[in-house]
């Protein structure tokens, strides 16, 4: 199976990552392949084997309800590029 | 062409935690911003979420409520997306695998009809932060406290068919989150919320039609405006011959309109896949039925205890129950007054109206339910009158005192003195000589209309105090003569 250039370039869109067309020549190239494995992965009867979520052979732990951290705004907004107010700002976003 | 609304809802109930759904930071409205996150709220690399025991509990309460299947094992899923208020670039919520699986609620409706509404699933997620667009230079400002804020959505099959049913549903289900304590249900700030997808079919047709979906609708009032204006919206563009674009749309309370959100290309290419950094939850048998068995009551059981125990009609019943604090008000209430009917009466009576014209909610009621029985209990002795009794409630509303310290003071004491009430009684016979004789000279069904005059005669002159139980029979004997 393989994948056409539009694909790679939305693919890229989604993850937000900007591709040259060298770089879209070459994902397209690399992800058709890993496509192609996949493919030949599905030709597996998997007839009632249940999907698997997590490859480790365990159940998730739990946190009691209880306020465990303290405010530590300086420290985080210190690392932000842009603060005021208390809030990070970030460039105009209209949605 | 005559249309069938279709509706199905999405409500986001704010769960109330103390601490958040995967970290460590309080939960809570209307802090300074910033100030309730930690790393894994800030998405910063390295940091691992940790699930919280107690929102896990609270979705399984929610799914017993509403009769549904439990997920014994469930999956937190990332749903991708970017947006400034989502720092990580993904929301962890649940795909597959949800906590609640089908369930069904079954709605009253003001015409006392009930229809049962089909619940698809009720998963948990995280809240995102905030943005605001105001007053940074041309930036945006964003606040994270809320982000990582534990949510139940639940889902409605498209079993909807009008804005009163939606409105109804959504009622229930706040007064379910209410009733179990899993969310304070203030819609005001944020902790319900509601999102409506809603298309027309011709009446007849199977077929669904396109749909809308607006989002982010906050109060019971604006979910039925919002149905209203979409039907009317959707109806004139299929009428006129056009086609119903589906996107996400926005309803604006001031002009009562719906109006389309600017949805970005792919926005709804999520690719959701199972969170590596969480493992499945899985549950036991035994702790699935422990929760189920220590579930409070809720309002529908409520309702037909109700019924049987104090003898209340379906609606009176149905009433009280509506909100955990009216049914706890009602029922400490009548601790004090020991007779159901008088104090259904009063509750749904006088106190509704009084806290209906100041719009308050029964928690805030400047009477509390003590002191309003031994109001009542005032009028159940005879001390005072029911007419007597509204004034002296007004007063206890206004802060002067307690039903007997006012009736006290302002000398309301119901007169039952039957030789005081006799005397008084022969003074307006007196005086109303001509009165008397045209009474004596009429049939028995024409007395029956004219005895209101002279009791009213008696009220006047006691100036209300005359006990109306006395004032009756002894009235009807001197009248005779």
């Amino acid at each position: 199976m393989s994948i056409d250039k539009q694909d790679v370039q939305k693919i890229a869109h989604l993850a937000r990552l900007a591709l040259t067309e060298a770089d879209a020549d070459q994902y397209q190239h690399s992800l058709s392949s890993v496509l192609s494995l996949v493919e030949q992965m599905q030709s597996v009867n998997t007839d009632g084997v249940e999907p698997l979520s997590n490859p480790l052979e365990m159940t998730q732990r739990l946190r009691e309800d209880v306020v465990t951290e303290e405010n530590r705004r300086d420290a985080f907004l210190a690392n932000a590029p842009q603060a005021e107010a208390g809030l990070f700002l970030v460039p105009k976003v209209i949605d | 062409m005559n249309w069938e609304v279709v509706i199905g809802l999405e409500i986001h109930t704010q769960l109330s935690t103390k601490s958040k759904l995967f970290s460590g930071a309080a939960v809570g409205f209307g802090a300074e911003p910033n100030t309730q996150t930690t790393l894994v709220d800030l998405g910063m690399p390295g940091a691992l979420p940790v699930f919280n025991k107690e929102a896990l509990r609270m979705a399984v309460m929610f799914g017993h409520a509403i009769n549904a299947e439990i997920g014994m094992t469930s999956v937190f899923a990332r749903k991708n997306y970017f947006y400034p208020d989502l720092p990580k670039g993904y929301q962890t919520s649940q795909m597959d695998h949800p906590i609640v699986g089908k369930g069904y609620l079954d709605v009253v409706l003001d015409d006392g009809t009930t229809s049962r509404i089909g619940i698809t699933r009720a998963h948990l997620e995280e809240d995102a932060g905030k943005s605001l667009h105001e007053d940074f230079q041309g930036m945006t400002g964003i606040d994270l406290n809320r982000s990582s804020t534990p949510l139940l959505e639940i889902v409605s099959e498209p079993d909807i068919r009008s804005a009163k049913e939606a409105v109804a549903y959504v009622k229930m289900i706040h007064s379910i989150v209410t009733y179990l304590g899993i969310c304070d249900g203030n819609m005001a700030e944020g902790s319900m919320r509601c999102d409506i997808n809603l298309s027309l079919r011709p009446k007849g047709q199977k077929e669904y039609g396109t749909r809308t979906e607006i989002k982010n609708v906050n109060s019971f009032r604006f979910i039925e405006k919002a149905i209203y204006t979409e039907i009317e919206r959707q109806a004139d563009i299929l009428e006129d011959g056009g086609r119903i674009i589906q996107e996400t749309r926005l309803y604006d309370p001031e002009k009562n309109e719906t109006r389309s959100m600017r949805s970005k290309e792919d926005a709804n290419d999520y690719r959701y896949f199972p969170c590596p950094d969480l493992l499945p939850v899985v549950l036991t048998q035994e702790y699935v039925d422990d929760i189920k068995t220590s579930l409070p009551e809720l309002p529908s059981q409520k309702a037909a205890r109700f019924q049987s125990e104090y003898a209340l009609s379906e609606y009176d019943a149905s009433v009280l129950s509506s909100s955990r604090a009216m049914a706890e008000f009602f029922e400490n209430a009548n601790d004090v007054v020991k007779d159901a009917k008088l104090t259904t009466n009063w509750v749904m009576g006088e106190l509704s109206k009084l806290l209906n014209q100041e719009q308050l909610d029964i928690e805030n009621s400047p009477v509390n339910a003590q002191a309003f029985g031994e109001l009542l209990v005032r009028i159940k002795d005879d001390t005072i009158n029911g007419k007597t009794a509204k004034d002296v409630f007004q007063a206890m509303w206004n802060g002067e005192g307690s039903a007997d310290e006012i009736i006290e003071a302002k000398g309301l004491k119901q007169v039952t003195d039957t030789g005081a009430i006799e005397a008084m009684i022969q003074t307006i016979l007196d005086a109303n000589a001509a009165q008397v004789e045209q009474y004596r000279a009429a049939d028995d069904d024409k007395q029956k209309k004219m005895i209101g005059f002279f009791v009213g005669q008696v009220m006047k002159a006691s100036q209300g105090k005359a006990n109306p139980g006395l004032v009756n029979p002894i009235l009807a004997r001197m009248l005779k003569g």
